[in-house]
């Protein structure tokens, strides 16, 4: 990776100057600047219409988020985890992405299933889990998955996603098939035995594979500090072998520049990458976190200023492709978007009872079936006050 | 007697017994500045501090393994889950650790500590956060596994747990955490492992349970009151070591029995406790012992399927009127 230029040394630096003695894993690859401005060298270059298509997708979340989060406190909905302040990092590596790729998420890359295109209505139907779900109201919120998007329901156990995404990138190769495969995981997953498994094996086995770490500083009340004593995250690639580099997660086009780049490498057949994203979580960890019993405000208010929406609007007014009267059209088309699409599918009626029994094998055996028949001779379930009727 | 949660217990039992014994500490995920995933913890890292209330990296493996190695050289761990299912990922450690080191040592070492969390459902959250962890644990020889029900044996039973030098495997329940009783403040309040308690006495039918399915029994029992059937609810607390007298001594009385708890039928703990009763109290039984679970699925996310695949009241009554064929 050494022509991705590692401009800024130390733990959160964020300035431009260059050069490149520090090595990737160290530095802070970034484009967008704070006025909006790129840094010319190194711009990725990313074409006109894939620049608002990112804003748009950022955009379209932020409110969706907002929308899913309001609808979790009026217990219209069970759970939520929020993506609200690392929009760029899954929105700009799903645009680096071609379609025959697979995606292995964590927690908050649910919004990539959209960018590949997976309908919204079908996607808030997952998150009331109802019958208008594909996954038949078996999953949680934010656990989502489609197989029509590549897109893989991660584990609820943390990490565990990790060993599947190089495993997938390992079948890619040994079938001759031509995906590369993105695997997803938190600052605090990198704790878990089973990333050190997955690095370890995508190093060895050099698979077509890229290992994105949102570092968003905080594993529900553990800071990252907690989590290692690495100076990066990203600097534990190196022990593996695996080319890693750190990034600014929350500059959509650096985002965007470093996964494009990685997956070439991969389709090259030149092996794994792995990529620290430095981000922040703005929000709760889910709809059941209180964060303002483990950090300040004065936190979250520094971050809020390195916005990855804000900072890409400035970078669109800048080009001259933004304006508030624009954005405000965006806004209120997306919400428009957002509202229709709750709408149709929220009233849907629960998946029927007997569905409960069905994919628990691929052909179901006798004692389930026996247990359906009990059921089904029973009374209806009473009505009660959970989200998901 | 002093009136408290059942979180409010199991935090009492913890101080007290940090307070009476320097060598044993609470280590987990978010138990020290958050206070604890369900606040058990709250207030215990101001008291103790960050060596005896220890917040960790995610890596169950990690903080069981050194809690491990920590007991068997003299300290006592008080190991929280954030919960019960988390434990997978540390099972090998309990498993092929925390119960042999005494018998592969020759009975030179040993492994004085204590693993808790919630366990069983909680509301929607899905196939892999909604485990009944203790049918796993209760296979194994070397664990103990607890189960109370109520803050009063909550609390006895962790004390017992704390002070035993063999680990000891204790399951609380989120949707317990809120329930209220009577806790006795005797620092030496101390119940002893392995003894049933009979939650209501009746004569026509036992109904065995355990933690958040006794209260469930209970309502049950309440309901069978109404069409003239009386209950004995029997809440083991210990589901190894079983407490088989309470079982055989109320199967006498009522020539029937019910298994009703959380988690899947196959295998399970109540196949276990079937087991002893048709083999130790035969000849008093008048009709196959029944049980009511979890339904042999992974559990689903929605809220109105959830219902269908958790044990209910309405099933338990069921059961118990087929083993009294007046179904
Ligand atoms: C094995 C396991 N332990 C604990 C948890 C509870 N838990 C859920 S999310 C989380 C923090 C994850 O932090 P990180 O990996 O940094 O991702 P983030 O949520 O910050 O995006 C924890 C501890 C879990 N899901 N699985």
């Amino acid at each position: 990776m050494s022509e991705l230029r590692a401009p800024t040394g130390g733990r959160d630096a964020q300035s431009d100057a260059s050069k490149s003695e520090i090595p990737p894993d160290l530095g802070l690859y970034r484009v967008l600047r704070d006025d909006g401005s790129v840094d010319p060298t190194t711009d990725p270059l990313m074409p006109e219409a894939l620049v608002m298509r990112a804003y748009r997708e950022m955009k379209r979340l932020r409110l969706l988020d907002a929308r899913m989060i309001l609808l979790q406190r009026q217990g219209r909905v069970g759970f939520y985890g929020a993506c609200t302040g690392q929009e760029a990092t899954p929105i700009g590596t799903a645009l680096a992405l071609q379609k025959d790729d697979w995606v292995f998420p964590g927690l908050r890359e649910s919004v990539m299933m959209l960018v590949r295109g997976f309908p919204l209505s079908k996607y808030i139907a997952q998150i009331f889990g109802n019958s208008g779900d594909v996954l038949k109201g078996r999953q949680m919120p934010s656990h989502m998955s489609g197989r029509d998007v590549n897109y893989v329901s991660w584990g609820s156990c943390i990490g565990t996603q990790l060993p599947h995404a190089v495993g997938a990138a390992w079948a890619a190769k040994l079938q001759k098939k031509s995906g590369v495969v993105v695997g997803f995981m938190g600052d605090g997953a990198t704790s878990e035995p089973d990333f050190h498994n997955a690095i370890n094996f995508a190093g060895v086995f050099r698979v077509p594979c890229v290992l994105m770490c949102q570092n968003n500083h905080w594993a529900i009340s553990v800071p990252a500090a907690r989590q290692t004593a690495s100076p990066t995250f990203a600097i534990k690639g190196r022990a593996y072998g695996v080319p890693s580099l750190r990034i600014d997660g929350n500059d959509v086009l650096a985002v965007y520049g470093a996964v494009s780049k990685a997956a070439a490498r991969a389709r090259d057949g030149l092996g794994p990458t792995f990529i620290e994203c430095l981000t922040y979580r703005i929000g709760a960890h889910s709809t059941s976190d209180d964060p303002t019993r483990y950090r300040s405000q004065d936190e979250v208010d520094g971050w809020m200023k390195k916005d990855p929406v804000g900072r890409l609007r400035r970078h669109l007014v800048h080009r001259g492709l933004l304006d508030d009267a624009r954005d405000q059209a965006l806004e209120k088309e997306l919400n428009a978007e957002i509202v229709a699409a709750v709408a149709e599918v929220e009233s849907l009626p629960p998946p029927a009872r007997e569905t409960l029994f069905d994919d628990v094998y691929g052909a179901m055996p006798w004692h389930i079936a026996e247990q359906r028949d009990e059921l089904l001779r029973g009374p209806e379930a009473p009505a009660h006050g959970g989200a998901g009727h | 007697m002093s009136v408290m949660r059942f979180r409010e217990a199991v935090r009492a039992a913890m101080i007290e017994e940090m307070e009476r014994d320097s060598r044993v500490y609470l280590i987990g995920e978010e138990v020290g500045h958050y206070q604890g995933a369900y606040k058990v913890s709250e207030g215990m890292l101001e008291r103790f501090g960050e060596k005896r209330v220890i917040d960790t990296p995610i890596t169950e493996s990690g903080f069981t393994g050194i809690s491990i190695g920590a007991a068997m050289v003299g300290l006592r761990p008080i190991v929280e889950y954030m919960t019960w299912n988390f434990s997978a990922v540390a099972f090998d450690q309990i498993l092929n650790n925390a119960a042999k080191l005494r018998q592969m040592s020759g009975g030179q070492l040993h492994v004085p500590i204590v693993f808790r969390a919630p366990n069983g459902s909680a509301k929607q959250v899905g196939s892999q956060h909604s485990h009944s962890m203790e049918h796993f644990y209760a296979h194994v020889p070397g664990l103990k596994v607890l189960a109370p029900a109520t803050p009063a044996d909550a609390k006895g039973l962790l004390k017992a747990a704390i002070r035993d030098d063999d680990p000891v495997l204790y399951m609380e329940s989120e949707t317990l955490y809120g329930v209220k009783g009577e806790v006795p403040e005797d620092p030496d309040f101390v119940l002893p492992m392995g003894v049933a308690n009979v939650a209501r006495e009746g004569t026509d039918v036992t109904i065995v349970s355990w933690s958040r399915m006794v209260h469930v029994s209970l309502e049950a029992a309440n309901a069978l009151e109404k069409e003239g059937i009386s209950a004995e609810v029997i809440d083991l607390r210990s589901l190894r070591p079983l407490d088989e007298e309470s079982l055989v001594r109320s199967v006498h009385k009522t020539h029937r029995a019910i298994v009703a708890h959380e988690g899947w039928p196959y295998g399970g703990v109540g196949a276990e406790v079937a087991d002893r009763i048709q083999r130790l109290a035969f000849d008093d039984l008048d009709a196959p012992i029944l049980r009511v679970t979890t339904r042999d699925v992974p559990m689903p996310y929605n809220a109105k399927l959830e219902q269908y695949v958790i044990p209910q009241a309405p099933r338990i009554v069921e059961a118990a009127k087929k083993v009294l064929y007046r179904a």
